[in-house]
């Protein structure tokens, strides 16, 4: 049977030759991230700016427009309204996000500015029974049947009961958790990179662990670029996203780098740039076949895996190209501009 | 194993049931995010009950001193966190302290007894100041006594499995499943609910009340017949509690002869005889039940009170009188509390999320499966077995832990899947390549996983740090995510390389071929 090959055996394309390219065009992506981060900044989430996001589904499709224009009202500073999918995609509804940003006044003001922006959504759509529409007229208790005369918004029809909004998710964070989630995120990241850096160091040389943080590093910025630049929201869920791409990049890196150890005993003879070359392309199938089943299982996730998650995918399939990129380009080359010498490895002695 | 601790998930609630005793019961436990349900993290006011400790304190040193013997101090005051008091007679400065020690009595705790308080003398000045130790103590049982409050209330809801739990020194998690409203879960949890029963002053100044002051051993509250938004009417409560809250022994939501919504409760002996004493005494007075900082109703009394129960009206709803029914009977909270950080998901949202992970757990499965079933040919389906077992796997360990599944931990498991190949590409890689070198079949797979392993290892460990320190610092969702990644990752060694090395060995030995197709 003739197996699929997305990289031909015969395979010798020249990585080390062109590192410098390779070079240039990381320390421009990672210099942009950085001046975007220091400039436009990222989209925080409400894990770390702290705030109300409110998601709430209507049976009527809501004005973006006038909901903008009536939560403004409120003032609660910069409220943002997005509108998720509609009712045409099979939901018994239309889904509306509202995010309200973290108000002066410590945690109590939190569930204050909650409760205003309920009781205006209340005053538009109606009261937020948790009914649906399948629940039928005759089955509510008599006060509730009251209530509901009186509203006008809800509204019978053939014995079902329409109500006005339901509220699906809602979550308030106040200053001081986001803060503390703010310093936790980043001690995990750091804290990553150098138990990384320790491991392969034990492992292999010093300036494999180097090469590696500086790939990981790499693989870090450029995804807080990719934030900045399409400004997806960046919340507690991308930081689990950057530690997984770090461990992706990594598992990559230390592929390539137990190819480079193993030929370094083997060819002696062979000067190094070539050899890094070699052993590049000796482990290129492997690298773009888990590529592959990884980016096939991300893509399945962020089409069919709802809306909650799909910053998280978008974020990975992202680190998955950079995670890629940089073992090759930056982790394997780096090892030349690190001054790795063939005597650094070969006394340890070893051999399994 | 993997399959045995997995199968119940595949059973409902009845055939769980019915399952023998031998047989694993433990399902996943979904997150919040996939059930639905109230997550709220609660802070509780420590600063506060240590000052109120310190008033407390500072009320009974005079009389400490007096039964001492010293008759002649200044009021004392509360200053940087201790009480000082200032003694006018030197002589007697030495007398005061040993008595002030004496009344400092020694806590017991795990780690040793401590004083509660250290007594200094400076002058004629004597500082009297709560120990490390102490607060430490009295902070872990305001803990441990919110925590059993809480849960007293929340098991009154009647809802499944509540977590209640302390998180760092101060906080306490609750996580109440199957429930998207948020508020009702707050105003069972958050309210002090501390019931007293005071004297109202009847000799004040009205005008001076209407500007807010009264006499000294007294205190102002106020009463809100419109709510909370509406206008206050001040009262000026004697401070002397006539009974507490704590003296009650049940609590039950009523009507009184009006058909108003009404709280009937029963006092314990204890408060019955305080309550008859008080009512005795000062009929015709008026007096004022307290909840927390506010006046529920100040009724006057037309006869002694001597069956020790007693009814409290107000402006209530029927919801309220039960929820404050279920207030008094769990019982006051040692501290105010506050909440830093709420989520709520609906159980509709939670079922959407489920389903979106499922399918794109199976879709991505069958594109990862047809993928690896090209590229590698027979030993691509021995690969794709070992990931199918290995997902079961991971189904299984998830339940056994008792590990909650969230949403996150979906992403977790499919994202295993793309990787969990991972070990077999780099196997059947080094097989193709050992191949290629010449040598026969039965030496290429061998020397393909025996070298492939070194690489697997590494590979691996450095993912599970990764996701180690995930789990560390993360929270909520994440850590299930973390969970998730870390079990794939163990799982999915074992089965690419034991699984499919038995697989492929098996394989060679039945048919010996003479070329290898991978």
């Amino acid at each position: 049977m003739k197996t699929l090959k997305l990289v031909p055996q015969k395979t010798n394309l020249q990585f080390i030759p062109k590192r410098f390219i390779a070079y240039v065009i990381s320390a421009v992506l990672a210099v942009a991230s950085l001046g975007l981060f220091f400039t436009q900044g990222l989209n925080y989430g409400i894990d770390f700016r702290g705030g109300i996001v409110l998601e709430v589904r209507t049976e009527m499709p809501p004005s973006v427009e006038e909901l903008r224009a009536e939560m403004g009202q409120l003032g609660l500073g910069d409220v943002s309204i997005q509108q998720l999918g509609g009712a045409d995609e099979g939901t018994d509804g239309y889904d509306v996000f509202i995010r309200v940003e973290t108000q002066p006044g410590g945690d109590e003001a939190q569930e204050i500015a909650k409760d205003k922006v309920k009781a205006r959504l209340t005053d538009l759509y109606g009261t937020p029974f948790d009914l649906k529409p399948s629940i039928l007229f005759d089955d509510l208790t008599t006060p509730e049947k009251n209530e509901m005369v009186e509203s006008s918004i809800h509204y019978v029809s053939e014995g079902k009961v329409y109500t006005g909004f339901s509220v699906r998710r809602e979550e308030v964070v106040g200053p001081k958790v986001s803060g503390e989630l703010i310093e936790d995120g980043t001690m995990a990241v750091g804290f990553a990179i150098l138990a990384v850096l320790f491991y392969i160091w034990m492992r292999f040389e010093w300036q494999f662990g180097v090469g590696a943080v500086v790939a990981l590093v790499h693989d870090v910025l450029l995804t807080i670029g990719f934030f900045s630049i399409t400004q997806l929201e960046f919340n507690l869920s991308i930081i689990a996203a950057i530690l997984t791409i770090v461990g992706y990049s990594l598992n990559d890196t230390v592929v390539v780098y137990d190819r480079v150890r193993e030929n370094l005993r083997r060819y002696r003879k062979i000067p190094l740039p070539e050899l890094f070359n070699t052993c590049i392309n000796e482990t290129l199938s492997r690298t773009v076949m888990t590529s592959v089943t990884t980016l096939l299982a991300l893509f399945a996730l962020y089409f069919l895996g709802g809306s909650v998650i799909q910053g998280f995918t978008a974020a990975m399939i992202w680190g998955i190209f950079i995670g890629t990129y940089s073992s090759v380009f930056i982790a394997v080359p780096f090892l030349l501009l690190l001054n790795l010498r063939r005597e650094d490895m070969v006394p340890a002695e070893d051999e399994e | 194993m993997g399959f045995w601790f997995t199968a119940p998930n595949f059973l409902n609630d009845d055939q769980l049931v019915d399952l023998p005793d031998w047989m694993p019961k433990q399902q996943i436990n979904l997150g919040l995010d996939l059930q639905g349900g109230v997550h709220l993290l609660w802070e509780v006011d420590i600063e506060g009950v240590n000052e109120q400790e310190l008033v407390q304190l500072r009320a009974t040193v005079p009389d400490v001193l007096r039964d001492a013997g010293v008759r002649r101090f200044k009021r004392p005051v509360i200053r940087n966190d201790a009480v000082q008091v200032r003694i006018s007679d030197s002589a007697k400065v030495d007398q005061a302290v040993d008595a002030l020690e004496e009344f400092s009595q020694p806590v017991n705790t795990a780690l040793g007894t401590f004083e509660t308080f250290t007594v200094d003398a400076s002058g004629n000045t004597i500082e009297m100041r709560y120990t490390d130790e102490a607060l430490l103590q009295r902070q872990s049982e305001v803990l441990a006594r919110s925590i059993e409050i809480i849960r007293r209330r929340i098991d009154e809801m009647g809802t499944q499995e509540p977590t209640i739990q302390r998180q760092g020194d101060d906080r306490i998690l609750v996580q109440v499943p199957g429930i998207d409203d948020p508020d009702a879960v707050k105003a069972l949890v958050g309210k002090v609910a501390r019931l007293t029963f005071h004297m109202v002053d009847t000799n004040v100044d009205p005008s001076a009340l209407a500007r807010g002051r009264v006499p000294r051993g007294s205190e102002l509250v106020n009463e809100y017949p419109d709510g909370r938004e509406g206008q206050g009417i001040p009262y000026s409560l004697q401070s002397k509690v006539m009974v507490d809250g704590a003296d009650l022994t049940n609590a039950t939501a009523a009507f009184d002869q009006f058909n108003r919504p009404a709280v009937a409760f029963t006092f314990n002996a204890r408060g019955g005889k305080l309550f008859a004493e008080a009512t005795r005494t000062n009929v015709g007075k008026p007096f004022a039940i307290k909840l927390d900082d506010e006046v529920i109703s100040a009724p006057v009394i037309q006869e002694p009170i001597l069956s020790g129960s007693g009814q409290i009206t107000g402006q209530f709803t029927p919801q309220q009188t039960n929820d404050l029914a279920i207030l008094l009977r769990a019982g006051a909270l040692p501290a105010k509390l506050k909440v830093l950080e709420e989520r709520t998901v609906g159980p509709d949202l939670g079922a959407d999320s489920v389903e979106a992970g499922r399918n794109a757990a199976i879709i991505g499965m069958i594109g990862v499966l047809i993928f690896i079933a090209l590229s590698y040919g027979s030993f691509g389906i021995a690969a794709n077995i070992a990931l199918l077992i290995n997902l079961v796997m991971i189904a299984g360990a998830l339940s056994m832990l008792g590990a909650v599944l969230t949403l996150p931990g979906i992403a977790g498991i499919v994202l295993t899947i793309g990787m969990a190949v991972d070990a077999n590409v780099l196997i059947f890689e080094r097989i193709r390549e050992e191949v290629r070198g010449g040598r026969a079949p039965f030496q290429a797979v061998e020397a393909g996983y025996s070298r492939a392993m070194g690489t697997i290892l590494d590979a691996n460990i450095t993912t599970l740090i990764a996701s180690i320190l995930l789990f560390q610092f993360g929270s909520g969702p994440v850590r299930g995510f973390a969970v998730t990644l870390a079990i794939g990752i163990v799982m999915s060694v074992f089965t690419a390389v034991i699984v499919t090395r038995l697989m492929v060995a098996t394989w060679l030995r039945r048919r010996r071929p003479s070329t290898l197709s991978i």
